[in-house]
């Protein structure tokens, strides 16, 4: 990655004079440069990583399912991979080498709505040969960022 | 009740700002000399595995031989800096070590002892505890903080028995380019003196390439004590590693006072070291990260009115002060009782140096940004 990628990897709300100072380009060119990126689809969104736990209120569950596909004729996996992400409730689907096929993050309101949207909408499709759902119960890492409490930096504020 | 020597060497001036410093919680601090980052993963994983193995023995003086062949093989493949490990290369408890037993083994009482100012705290001081002198080769912020050939032609006149050097420098950042090196060895080759290289922030060098000392010709390589460790480059600190390299007769005395006084390097952090020489992606990118924040930091330091030269390595501007007419002390605890930003002052680094700041850029961007904007509020008021 060049460096303006790894910069906005890390954090997307950098400005584009910050950036500047941080590369050593000027601003139009990083400014065009982000553009092309963007146009081409390697940038593809600036999010926010939430962590969830911390807002009070916040209900909402994760699930992680594995989807075996039944192989059709003539239609490969990235239809039957289109019919999946298709539904608002996936948030995130790869296809998966091993013993099952694609690999959906799920989210909902609570256990029930994911378990409701297995069975009613995910199972019941013809190319689903079968699910496994796993619930997940704590997140340690998100992004690249670690979410639990770490032990702080020693440093003494001031040595030669 | 305390040795005379001892009492003598210069008392810093700067302990007691370093102490209010250190009472002050919420200051950022730009006056740290070691890097933000933790050492790399692997690296702890190998010192949580050695704990595990049960690798909690002595090591032989001189250092494990993985360790010391992993570093041969480093400096061959790096630099075609050739160190037979048998011999001529010792593990020592950090830099700080390796340069104590360095000055102990070639310096005697009376000696002289040219030392490049500014300079990193402890040459001054560890030459005067073997009771030597101290010729001060003061270089200027008008020749980039370069050591000026005709001076150094001076005090070698005055014979003296070693030169320290240290590049890229604790506190400018200086470095030097080979031609430059060429002719710094062109001027000592003419006499005898030895020069003990303290070459710890070889990995973090932003422009151009390190050329080790020792590395410019076989006479150069025979005459210096090349310094190097992982505290920096390789974010290992509170490992207290590194290792010294020299000829056989030095590095046999080397060892001697360090086989009686510290024994060995820690087991645990020498194999962490072994491990660290594998880290090479990781040295990267923390260099990377390193680079544009110095780019960050220089600039903006210039446009708010602290002049500094653009440092070619290590973690740190030396600012200059001059058009603020405020010396160096008066400045720091300005800007940390007034704006909680803590620097070191230039006299830690020498007295010559009270119109600069030490700013070290170990610190995460944001803080840096923020201390910017700090900064320029203080000198609005100043000015
Ligand atoms: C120039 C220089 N030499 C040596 C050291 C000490 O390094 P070590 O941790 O290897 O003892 C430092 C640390 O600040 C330094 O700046």
């Amino acid at each position: 990655m060049n460096d303006i990628l790894e910069i906005l990897a890390d954090n997307a709300r950098i400005s584009v004079g910050d950036l500047a100072k941080l590369t050593g380009k000027n601003k139009q060119t990083i400014e065009k440069e982000i553009k092309s990126y963007e146009n081409k689809g390697v940038i593809v969104k600036y999010k926010t990583v939430i962590n969830r736990e911390k807002i009070k209120d916040e209900k909402g569950v994760v699930a992680l399912i594995e989807v075996q596909v039944i192989p059709q004729k003539d239609v490969g996996f990235d239809t039957v991979a289109a019919r999946i992400y298709r539904f608002p409730e996936v948030k995130s689907c790869y296809l998966i080498s091993g013993t099952y096929d694609l690999l959906l993050v799920v989210e909902g309101k609570d256990i029930h709505t994911v378990a409701s949207f297995v069975s009613e909408k995910l199972a019941p499709l013809s190319s689903v040969k079968g699910t496994v759902t796993h619930f997940m119960l704590k997140k340690y890492k998100e992004d690249g960022v670690v979410l639990v409490k770490e032990g702080k930096n020693q440093r003494l504020a001031i040595t030669y | 009740m305390i040795s005379k020597i001892v009492e003598q060497v210069s008392p810093s001036g700067i302990r007691e700002f370093f102490d209010l410093v250190l009472g002050m919680p919420e200051v950022i601090s730009l006056g740290v000399g070691e890097p933000d980052f933790i050492s790399p993963w692997r690296v702890r994983e190998r010192a949580i595995t050695a704990l595990e193995e049960g690798m909690t023995s002595y090591t032989s003086n001189q250092g494990l031989f993985v360790l010391r062949r992993a570093i041969s093989n480093h400096l061959k493949k790096k630099y075609s800096l050739a160190y037979n490990p048998e011999e001529e290369i010792l593990i020592t408890a950090g830099v700080s070590e390796g340069f104590d037993l360095a000055v102990r083994t070639v310096v005697e009482p009376k000696d002289k002892v040219i030392v490049v100012s500014p300079y990193y705290v402890a040459y001054p001081a560890l030459v005067q505890i073997c009771s030597a002198k101290v010729l001060y080769l003061t270089t200027r912020q008008e020749d980039g903080f370069k050591i000026d050939p005709k001076q150094l032609s001076k005090l070698l006149s005055q014979n003296p028995k070693a030169i320290i050097l240290n590049y890229p420098s604790n506190p400018t950042g200086v470095t030097y380019s080979y031609e430059e090196l060429k002719e710094i060895w062109r001027l000592l080759s003419k006499k005898e003196v030895i020069v003990i290289s303290d070459e710890i922030y070889e990995e973090l060098t932003y422009e151009g390439s390190h050329h080790p000392f020792a590395s410019l010709s076989q006479k150069a390589k025979m005459r210096t004590v090349f310094l190097n460790g992982f505290s920096k480059g390789y974010a290992m600190t509170g490992f207290r590693v590194g290792y010294a390299c020299a000829n056989r007769r030095i590095i046999s005395a080397m060892n001697k006072i360090h086989s009686y006084s510290a024994l060995c390097a820690p087991i645990i952090s020498q194999l962490a070291a072994v491990e660290a020489l594998q880290a090479q992606r990781q040295v990267n990118q923390m260099r990377n990260e390193y680079k544009r924040r110095r780019d960050f930091i220089v600039k903006e330091l210039n446009r708010v009115g602290l002049s500094t030269v653009m440092p070619e390595g290590a973690f740190y501007c030396f600012s200059s002060l001059k058009k603020l007419k405020i010396k160096s002390m008066e400045f720091a605890k300005k800007l940390l009782y007034d704006q909680k930003v803590a620097v070191v002052p230039g006299t830690a680094f020498g007295k010559e140096f009270d119109c600069y700041v030490r700013i070290s850029y170990a610190n995460s961007l944001d803080n840096l940004k923020e201390s910017i904007v700090r900064i320029e509020a203080l000198l609005s008021k100043i000015c």
